[in-house]
């Protein structure tokens, strides 16, 4: 994985320096909060229901053992001995002190780390596929783009103050598992006709209070020219993305109104004139960031089989783990979601486990998913075995990824101050649920996601069921959405009706996942199910 | 009933206005009639506490108890976590929030 050179080093600890100053300031009354605010969201810092909130960058979702290490004991030292993994690849902490907050990143700072741009109106920490690098399906490790566009939008001057916040997903294969399309801009690693690798770029989608699926406005952007086609797009974007309405200030609007053609041929003119100003770094800095991502010593003639004679761990492999590129290898998630667990809560404890079996077991690498997981890329299949077996007695080795017990819910009401309503006791009772009445197993791959209040941290439109948080008069009441999809068939739910209270809404779920058990045909994923019967039989059945 | 609420600058810690003070526990929040703006804008200037602001509540024989569910759960934690919140060992707390 990538490693600070001097320059980042320089610049992380210049940062953490220059925060220091400014919270001593603050705390001595030199900085109103009016101030200060700007400069501690820059940093990460927010103020929340119940605390400041520090969320720390995940580049790209990649960890490696010292810094998950790290994050545990960020958790033991400044926060309640435990953190909350996002679904933007990052981390939360929940019960952060000011005072303590340059320690606090100075600590980060030692292990390549930093919480910048993790808030504000800027470029934000970019995500990719959680098994770059590993998976059987991709073209090529997505990861280096990632990182050249890090560096890239890092302290950019001209892109820190845009009309509003903008996310970017970079993936290589034809699966999407970044939820490319619902992005502000999402790139595809690509091959030509020609051969040549690269990227397609889909601008103009995201989530939030008006989802939109991102059009494709290039096909084929050469790699030598893959920053300055970024530039072109985001200046065209800083020129002309609304500043007086903050509802419509995301690219998404941005390029709805002007139309996805014009929008590119805006770009194109952009593209044209900053090809003559040079400013695209040689392809030998990419070079140089792609030998980060060289492969680890595989072990060649791996053996390639698996024992699956206990039956937990043979389920477990079956929903959890993934084929990997190199034979005798696999990739395995460890889910965060423990039958009526907080998604995507670890504590300090399993962070510490995380940590030291990626170490021994997977060339010191994991990953942290935007459905609120963590990977382990690169396991031996004969290890495998012996890693479950850790990961289960630390209640870290539950079965159910992709199903409805691995559900995505954002922090929601009990934490986070822009909230109508609480996320994560209605994935607790959904769970609980579906484990306890047993149809849990038998539904196959069935997205669910739960926002608390329609900016969509949660990706309820993209769930295949979605449930969105509302006030209604001081109440908690959920609406019910179907048949989004965050993957390459990206699709946006639609909502099915009145909303419902909390244990309507866990009754609600049920009786969805019921149509579908009764209408499904041979094969049908609950999504397939939506598609083809429409949403009529479900409504019956909900509201009838 | 009116009470002033608000984060303490230095640690985050939800703290309500006494009177005189800022406590963890709202049952210690004082009726602050219609000075609240200015019991806010004062003690933030004094840096005693961050973002305050007033809410509505009611003074029941349990205590008080804030209007609106946010500022339940921001008087006693997190609704999934009672063994944070300032009364972990109390079965009902949650029901109060809810
Ligand atoms: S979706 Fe709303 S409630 Fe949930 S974390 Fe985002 S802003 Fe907070």
């Amino acid at each position: 994985m990538y490693q600070y050179d001097k320059y980042d080093q320089a610049m992380v600890d210049a940062r953490v320096a220059e925060y220091r100053d400014q919270v001593r300031r603050r705390l001595e009354g030199k900085l109103t909060e009016d101030q200060f605010k700007p400069l501690r969201l820059q940093n990460g810092l927010y103020l929340q229901l119940h605390a400041y909130m520090l969320r720390v960058a995940v580049p790209y979702g990649t960890l490696n053992a010292r810094q998950m290490h790290k994050l545990a004991d960020i958790a033991d030292k400044y926060d309640r001995g435990y953190g909350h993994f996002t679904t933007r690849q990052n981390i939360q902490y929940n019960w952060i002190k000011l005072e303590e907050t340059p320690d606090l990143l100075a600590e980060l700072a030692s292990v390549e780390m930093h919480a910048i741009q993790t808030s504000g109106n800027c470029i934000r920490n970019i995500s990719s596929d959680h098994y770059a690098g590993a998976a059987a399906d991709e073209l090529v490790d997505p990861r280096p783009y990632a990182e050249l566009l890090r560096q890239w939008s890092s302290f950019h001057p001209e892109f820190l103050h845009l009309p509003r916040k903008f996310k970017i997903a970079v993936i290589a294969s034809e699966t999407d598992r970044a939820a490319m399309r619902l992005h502000d801009i999402g790139i595809r690693i690509v091959r030509n006709d020609a051969g040549e690798v690269g990227a397609a770029f889909y601008v103009g989608g995201g989530m939030g209070r008006t989802p939109m699926i991102a059009p494709c406005i290039r096909e084929f952007v050469p790699l030598d020219q893959l920053v300055t086609y970024s530039e072109a797009c985001l200046r065209v974007y800083n020129r002309h993305g609304r500043r007086d309405n903050k509802y419509k200030a995301r690219i998404k609007i941005l390029v709805h109104e002007l139309g996805a053609e014009e929008y590119a041929r805006q770009v194109e003119e952009e593209f044209a004139h900053l090809l003559t100003q040079g400013i695209e770094p040689p392809l030998a800095e990419l070079e140089r960031i792609g030998a980060y991502f060289a492969d680890p010593p595989f072990e060649t003639g791996a053996s390639d089989t698996l024992d699956l004679s206990d039956p937990d761990f043979a389920l477990w492999v079956e929903r959890n783990c993934h084929a990997h590129k190199q034979p005798g290898y696999i990739s395995a998630t460890i889910s965060l979601k423990p039958v009526g667990g907080i998604p995507g809560d670890a504590s300090a404890e399993q962070m510490h486990l995380m940590a030291q079996i990626a170490e021994l077991y997977s060339f010191d690498e994991m990953r942290v998913t935007h459905a609120q997981n963590i990977v382990l890329p690169h396991i031996r299949k004969a290890d495998l075995y012996a890693v479950w077996q850790q990961l289960d007695e630390a209640g870290l080795g539950t079965a159910n990824l992709d199903g409805i017990g691995d559900i995505i819910a954002c922090p929601g009401l009990d934490y986070c101050s822009l909230a109508n309503a609480r996320s994560i006791p209605v994935a607790q009772k959904i769970s609980e649920r579906f484990a306890a009445n047993g149809k849990g197993d038998t539904l196959g791959e069935l997205k669910l996601k739960i926002s608390g209040c329609i900016n969509a941290c949660g990706h309820h439109h993209a769930g295949h069921i979605g449930i969105l948080g509302v006030d209604r008069k001081g109440t908690e009441n959920y609406q019910l959405l179907l048949g989004g999809s965050e993957a390459a068939d990206t699709s946006l739910g639609k909502i099915t009706g009145p909303g419902f209270d909390e244990d309507g809404i866990v009754n609600a779920v049920e009786t969805a996942a019921d149509v579908y058990l009764r209408e499904r045909q041979e094969g049908e994923r609950f999504l397939d199910t939506y598609r083809r019967i429409g949403m009529e039989p479900f409504k019956e059945a909900l509201y009838g | 009933m009116k009470i002033v609420t608000g984060n303490d600058l230095k640690t985050g810690a939800v703290t309500w206005w006494t009177g005189v003070d800022w406590s963890l526990y709202v049952d210690d929040a004082v009726d602050v009639a219609e000075q609240g703006e200015a019991i806010a804008a004062r003690e933030e200037a004094a840096r005693r506490v961050n973002a305050p602001y007033v809410i509505e509540a009611d003074k029941t024989a349990d205590g008080v108890r804030p209007a609106h569910i946010k500022d339940r759960i921001r008087a006693l934690g997190p609704t999934v976590r009672m063994d944070l919140t300032l009364k972990p060992a109390d079965p009902e707390s949650r029901d109060w929030v809810i």
